[in-house]
């Protein structure tokens, strides 16, 4: 997997938050499951795609 | 605020002074103009104070108070700052008293995600952060201000009106003495967040607010642990509101703890609140013993400055000119940065050795490290207190994942700001030649240490006015020779610190470079100069010096040459 440089990854963590905000409370999670659909086929890799989502639940409360 | 029964000075650990009103000259009838004028004599008004009489030059500083101020506030003293403190000789209480550090931790939900590390050179003199209470820095740059007898120090003195002119600046000063005018060549407006100097003159303080607000505690108790920044995203000792904790001397310890969104200001302030928020906060780290409670106070972010911090012959400096947020640990810091700054243009304008025109930098110089510290504070501070849902939700995700993964860490960094590189300064006219350099400090930024066999540094030679660092074998050259006589003719205050390699001293005044550590330190072969101003900041650097260029860059930061 590719390593995205620190100040790469505060940007897109700024991107995320202000689109976030822009889709609004209501269709947050409406927007970030088509985030990681547009992600994973922009990806191309299913099992990496597994991996992303096995990270981003492990531990999720 | 102080716990009940307690008056606003009553400090666990801090004896606060009384200063009487003085009977000055102005009431008994003489007629001076003083070449400053200083308003305010919190740390940022005492350090101009000092920078001035290292110069040779006199001010008078009023106060409208008669003492110390009543809390704590500021703790977090920065290694350029301990530089200036260095150069104004009022150092070594500071080194007595205040606790160095460099290492921070973050948690989330109790556990360790983030170690901070802040770096530390070995040949550096001082460390990265000190921390100490306001008070004491306020108390040791007095103690410094008694013993010059260049500076007039005039309690209880308060400015009711300010009148600038082209030709200088008269000031209306209240005193239980009496009321005088008192007239100055130049002011130096050190009066605070609210300044009285800005608004009396009509300025305003513009830019953004944050929500988020933090109670500020300082409390008294035995607890073990080293001197180091902590910061908890999501303790169950506060929940919903991250906590910050920082060790002070004299076993007081600053709690910051966030406030969730909607609670009553004045319900949180309460004593019985303040105590049963910090308890738990306390049960939380492990500490059971028995605490004190010494002083609290309510903050919330802002980045707020001036649109110019100069007004004519007034220069506002501290937080008169800029509010930051005290993520950063900027306020204090970037106050003393300012008295240094004009501190040393306004000496050498007074005394004729420069022109007027050097003064035009201040405002670019030290508001561009503002607006440098409002960046980087801005993205602390949507971290620490996130201002929206997706900026919570943001946060949130990050942390989390920080627990098993590396890559989202750094987010949660504190920032603790390195200081502002001056590169596109006026007074910076070369910083392309950093281009023939393959490292080593870039122009404008502040110049590195060195620590000399005999246990000295490098930069305890610099000079009070332009300082060349020159790399050579043996003694320079007869060319460099000349430049350095040059330079010293265009500045009286001039010093050359040749550099030798290890074994080619010959010149009975070159610092020998045994190890060849300071050529790497400033990525130096033989024949590089860099040229310091004052402040230690680099004027500008050559791998081979460029008589001309350097010539010019000595002219334009004495201001007898525009940029």
């Amino acid at each position: 997997m590719s390593v995205m440089p620190f100040e790469d990854l505060e940007s897109a963590y700024e991107t995320l938050a202000t689109a976030i905000d822009s889709a609004g409370a209501e269709r947050e999670a409406l927007f970030l499951t088509r985030l990681a659909l547009v992600l994973g086929h922009e990806l191309g890799d299913l099992e990496l795609f597994k991996n992303s989502i096995a990270t981003a639940l492990e531990g999720l409360e | 605020m102080r716990p009940a029964g307690k008056g606003p000075l009553d400090s666990l650990y801090f004896s606060y002074p009384h200063f009487p009103a003085r009977r000055v000259p102005e009431l008994e009838g003489v007629k001076a103009t003083h070449p400053v004028a200083i308003v305010g004599a919190g740390p940022i008004g005492m350090t101009a104070a000092l920078v001035l009489a290292r110069y040779g030059i006199r001010s008078v500083l009023i106060d409208r108070k008669d003492t110390f101020n009543d809390g704590s506030r500021a703790i977090c003293i920065a290694r350029p700052s301990m530089h200036i403190l260095d150069r104004i000789g009022a150092i070594a209480p500071f080194l007595d008293k205040a606790l160095g550090w460099r290492f921070g931790r973050s948690y989330y939900r109790g556990e360790q995600i983030f170690r901070l590390e802040m770096p530390h050179p070995p040949n550096e003199k001082y460390l990265p952060m000190y921390n100490l209470q306001q008070q004491y820095i306020e108390k040791f740059l007095h103690d410094a201000v008694g013993a010059s007898n260049l500076i007039d120090m005039r309690w209880q003195s308060e400015l009711s009106a300010i009148e600038s002119r082209n030709d200088g600046v008269s000031l209306t000063v209240s005193s239980p003495a009496g009321d005088y005018r008192l007239d100055a060549d130049y002011v130096l407006a050190a009066d605070g967040a609210r300044s009285p100097v800005r608004s009396m003159l009509g300025l305003r303080l513009k830019g953004d607010n944050y929500e988020g607000r933090y109670v500020i505690a300082d409390i008294r108790m035995d607890h073990d642990f080293p001197t180091e920044r902590r910061a908890f995203f999501e303790p169950s000792g506060n929940p919903g509101g991250t906590v910050l904790i920082h060790k002070q001397p004299d076993d007081i310890w600053r709690v910051d703890y966030q406030l969730r969104e909607g609670e009553n200001e004045d319900e949180v302030l309460r004593e019985e609140n303040i105590r049963s928020r910090v308890g738990a906060i306390l049960a939380d780290i492990g500490h059971t013993k028995p605490w004190e409670l010494e002083w609290w106070s309510v903050y919330s972010a802002n980045t707020l400055c001036l649109d110019d911090y100069r007004l004519g012959r007034v220069f506002f400096i501290g937080d008169a000119a800029h509010i930051v947020p005290i993520f950063g640990v900027r306020g204090l810091n970037n106050g003393l940065a300012d008295a240094d700054n004009i501190g040393w243009k306004l000496a050498r304008v007074l005394h004729g050795e420069a022109d007027d025109c050097l003064l035009d930098s201040y405002s670019p110089e030290r508001r561009g490290a503002t607006l440098d510290v409002f960046a980087n504070a801005t993205k602390s501070t949507r971290f620490m207190t996130p201002p929206t849902r997706g900026w919570r939700l943001a946060r949130e995700a990050a942390l989390s994942l920080s627990l098993k993964h590396e890559f989202p860490r750094e987010l949660a960094n504190p920032r603790q700001m390195q200081p502002y590189t001056y590169s596109k300064s006026p007074l910076t006219p070369y910083a392309g030649r950093d281009a023939e350099f393959a490292g080593g400090p870039l122009s404008g930024s502040a110049a590195p240490n060195a620590r000399l066999p005999d246990g000295s540094h490098l930069l305890d030679y610099a000079g009070d006015g332009m300082t060349a660092i020159l790399f050579c074998e043996g003694a320079p050259t007869a060319e460099q020779a000349a430049l350095l006589t040059q330079l010293g003719k265009i500045d009286k205050r001039f010093v050359a610190l040749p550099i030798a390699r290890q074994g080619s001293v010959s010149d009975a005044k070159a610092i020998a470079d045994t190890d060849g550590e300071i050529a790497r330190l400033f990525a130096a072969e033989t024949g590089a100069l860099y040229l310091l101003r004052p402040d230690l900041h680099i004027a500008g650097r050559w791998k081979t010096a460029v008589p001309g260029e350097i010539v010019q860059t000595a002219r334009i930061c004495l201001g007898s040459e525009r940029p």
